[in-house]
């Protein structure tokens, strides 16, 4: 029960006339459209959000995204339901205790920045202190430290009017911060700007998410933004939140068509990581087996190259089958000598974006490893192709291409070693 | 069959067509139980009018007419720049050799007055329809009616509480000028940018305070615009403040019309309008950052700037030497990229 920071239980707004009423008809399982005028803009919401965790809510303008963050700090009042911060329920409290909650516990980014013009930066950033009633010395030093943080130093005693976008945002994000409270929700908070900048916010607010290790409640209707920062995304539609899963879930496993098709156009290649598209490894050579059970088992799979692996699954590195045969050719005991050990592994973290080059350079499937370096998958060319087309399934069934010795060769040297004792 | 019956001590007829009422008699009821009832009131109201009145206009016409054209040059140039002050003391040197020295002097301090008393009334009237919808409801026709009606209507009303004088003068003034007060200010406290207003609220802001520190700050503007609106409708009631028996410049413009005299009207007329202008340029150029005034101020804001970014600049390379384990950790992050 500790570990989470923000619960939000059974969430309504209604706005219009007998939004009680509304509520009750909802609840009764009426849908959205007839409320007899009465607008329904979140319905039945319920989430828990874990310490230290970002928890992003997506959806489209209208899905009701706006005003679920708004009532997770009470700016827009529940219609019906429950909101609790930490150990203290928002909901159904007085207007002083309810401030006193928002001056400690919880704080807010907004879309366009909602800087005071007619105040300094420094000002600004220590805008929520002033109001805890922290002494002007001590909020200025502090406010000065988060300024810093956030990478305006210099920049203190100027107006937002004469700061660009993102350095506006970043006092307001800096606002935030040196509030000190444990909840942090982020409307929009970067949608105002240029691409470029946002990608530099979102991983300045990851690296700082590392750092301070806050509870990010993030509203966006950028998918690739909310698969990029978030650990886990809640995908509103219509008032309702369709459902609520890890980046990789609801592009592999979207829970309806809605998110089905709102997913196509994610770039997958940063979301899905090596280990949610590789495919069981193929046969596997033990350091210690000969070259000819070696070559044996390329023939049966049908493959040219072999991972070498110790007893403890670790990669030694790899064999290419015209080395082998050599070996036998000599009538080698040990595939020692054959061994290659530029395997070029990838961890299995690694986002598919990542996987290009290094699957490129590898003489076979490119080989996983877990974070022991021990081989758990690989990832054939084939494969990637298949999770780029967004098709994690045809990825499993589609079958490498290899091109193997001619069965006639290998059959030939395996029959003429035989021949001359070997083995 | 007559349907007729006695209300508020009048007859109301209202069959066999046409109907009559006796609103007249009605008004007239209404205005003497007003009077009876605040007559204490607009005794002392009265009262106060007239000394605030007569201070200011003592204050202004105690320096004579080249320090005062003087001292509004100076003024001027501050506010505005070199072009504004050489208009000014061009414009007041003209009326006072129009002859219209003392008039424009009253007349100017009536419209302090006036506007004093606008502003007062406009400014809390205007933030309190601009927070409740039902005083806002409430708040804009009544402004629609004070600014229509015709002045003449509740002038004799006014005379009738104030007797002759500058006090009706005042009063009809005020009621006349106080509408765009109030309106600008709704609209400006309206207008403030609602996230910013959700900023306060959501870091815990009482409203009292987001009004002091958001809300009238960013609504100033507006609010200027107001004040400056009520200056000139102020001034347009001059003559008729004269006709009420007000001193200023409405004195000679009537006596203009009176005796079609073209001449004086012009001399009066014109005073009225310099003023006019005058007023409104200064009100214009409040918070515009315009004239020697702004110049001043911004060097001294660099100078101060730089002194603190100086100090803090200092309190921060303090800071790094020793507190190495400072309670928030600090990224690696880089200014460069800013």
């Amino acid at each position: 029960m500790n570990d989470i920071a923000l619960k939000a239980e059974g969430l309504y707004k209604v706005f219009g006339r007998n939004a009680h009423d509304a509520v009750k008809k909802l609840q009764k399982g009426a849908s959205r459209d007839d409320l007899n005028g009465a607008t329904a803009a979140v319905i039945d919401a319920s989430f828990e959000v874990k310490k230290g965790e970002i928890f992003v809510v997506m959806g489209l303008s209208g899905s009701g995204k706006s005003t679920l963050i708004r009532m997770l700090n009470g700016l827009h009042p529940q219609t019906a339901g429950t909101v609790t911060i930490g150990e203290d329920s928002i909901t159904g409290v007085s207007a002083a205790e309810l401030r006193e909650i928002r001056r400690h516990k919880i704080s807010m980014v907004f879309q366009h920045f909602a800087l005071l013009p007619h105040r300094t930066v420094i000002d600004n950033v220590a805008y929520g202190l002033e109001i805890q009633g922290m002494p002007k010395e001590q909020r200025i030093e502090r406010a000065l430290k988060v300024t810093r943080i956030v990478g305006l130093s210099g920049w203190e005693e100027k107006y937002p009017s004469e700061l660009s976008g993102g350095m506006q945002q970043r006092v307001g994000l800096a606002r935030a911060l040196s509030a000190d409270t444990e909840v942090l929700l982020m409307d929009e908070a970067f949608s105002a700007l240029d691409p470029l900048i946002r990608r530099e916010m979102q991983d300045q607010l990851l690296e700082l998410q590392s750092e301070l290790g806050k509870t990010i409640i993030f509203i966006t209707h950028d998918l690739n933004e909310a698969m990029y920062i978030g650990d886990r995304i809640a995908v509103m539609r219509d008032g309702r939140i369709v459902q609520i899963d890890s980046p990789e879930e609801v592009l592999t496993n979207p829970a309806n068509e809605y998110v089905e098709q709102f997913v196509q156009d994610v770039d997958r290649t940063k979301v899905l990581t090596a280990d949610s598209v590789m495919r069981k490894p193929f046969a596997t050579v033990h350091e210690n087996s000969g070259p000819r059970a070696c070559l044996q088992a390329m023939r049966e799979n049908g493959i040219s190259a072999l991972y070498v692996i110790k007893r403890d699954r670790t990669i030694v590195g790899w064999v290419r089958d015209r080395d082998i045969l050599d070996l036998v050719r000599k009538g080698e005991k040990s595939i020692s000598g054959a061994i290659q050990h530029d395997h070029g592994a990838v961890s299995k973290d690694t986002p598919l974006s990542d996987l290009f080059i290094p699957s490129l350079e590898a003489a076979l499937a490119l080989a996983v490893t877990d974070e022991k370096e021990r081989l758990v998958g690989v990832v054939p060319r084939v494969t990637l192709l298949a999770a780029l087309g967004g098709e994690p399934d045809a990825a499993h069934s589609a079958e490498p291409v290899v091109e193997p010795l001619p069965e006639a060769v290998v059959d030939k040297i395996l029959d003429s070693s035989a021949e001359k004792g070997g083995l | 069959m007559d349907i007729t019956f006695n209300l508020f001590g009048g007859t109301v007829h209202l069959w066999p067509w046409p109907p009559s009422i006796p609103f007249d008699v009605w008004i007239e009821n209404f205005f003497d139980w007003f009077k009876e009832t605040f007559a204490a009131f607009f005794d002392a109201l009265s009262v106060v009018f007239e000394t605030v009145f007569n201070a200011i206009d003592w204050v202004l016409s105690y320096p004579p007419d080249w320090a005062f054209i003087l001292i509004a040059a100076i003024a001027a140039l501050f506010a505005r720049g070199r072009k504004f002050a050489i208009g000014t003391a061009i414009a007041l040197v003209f009326i006072v050799s129009v002859g219209q020295w003392e008039n424009a002097i009253a007349t100017l301090a009536l419209v302090l007055v006036a506007t004093l008393a606008a502003t007062l009334i406009a400014i809390p009237l205007g933030i309190w329809a601009a927070r409740n919808d039902r005083v806002s409801a409430f708040v804009k026709p009544l402004m629609d009616l004070l600014q229509t009606l015709p002045a003449f209507v509740y002038l004799v009303p006014a005379l009738a509480l104030f007797g002759i004088g500058v006090a009706p003068g005042i009063l009809a003034t005020v009621i006349f000028a106080v509408a765009p007060g109030v309106r600008l200010t709704e609209l400006g406290i309206r207008g403030v940018d609602k996230e910013v207003i959700e900023a306060g609220q959501a870091f815990g802001a009482t409203p009292g305070r987001i009004l002091r520190q958001i809300q009238i700050p960013l609504a100033m503007p507006s609010i200027m615009a107001g004040i400056n609106q009520v200056i000139m409708l102020s001034l347009s009631m001059v003559v008729i403040a004269g006709m009420v028996g007000a001193p200023g410049l409405g004195d000679p413009v009537t006596e203009a019309v009176l005796t079609l005299d073209e001449g004086l009207g012009f001399e009066a007329g014109l005073s009225v309008v310099f003023l006019a202008i005058i007023l409104d340029r200064f009100t214009a150029s409040v918070g515009k950052g315009m004239g020697l005034y702004a110049q001043l101020a911004k060097a001294r804001k660099q100078r101060r700037e730089t002194a603190e970014q100086a100090r803090i600049d200092a309190e921060i390379v303090e800071m790094e030497a020793h507190s190495a384990e400072s309670t928030i950790a600090t990224p690696a992050g880089d200014n460069s990229k800013v």
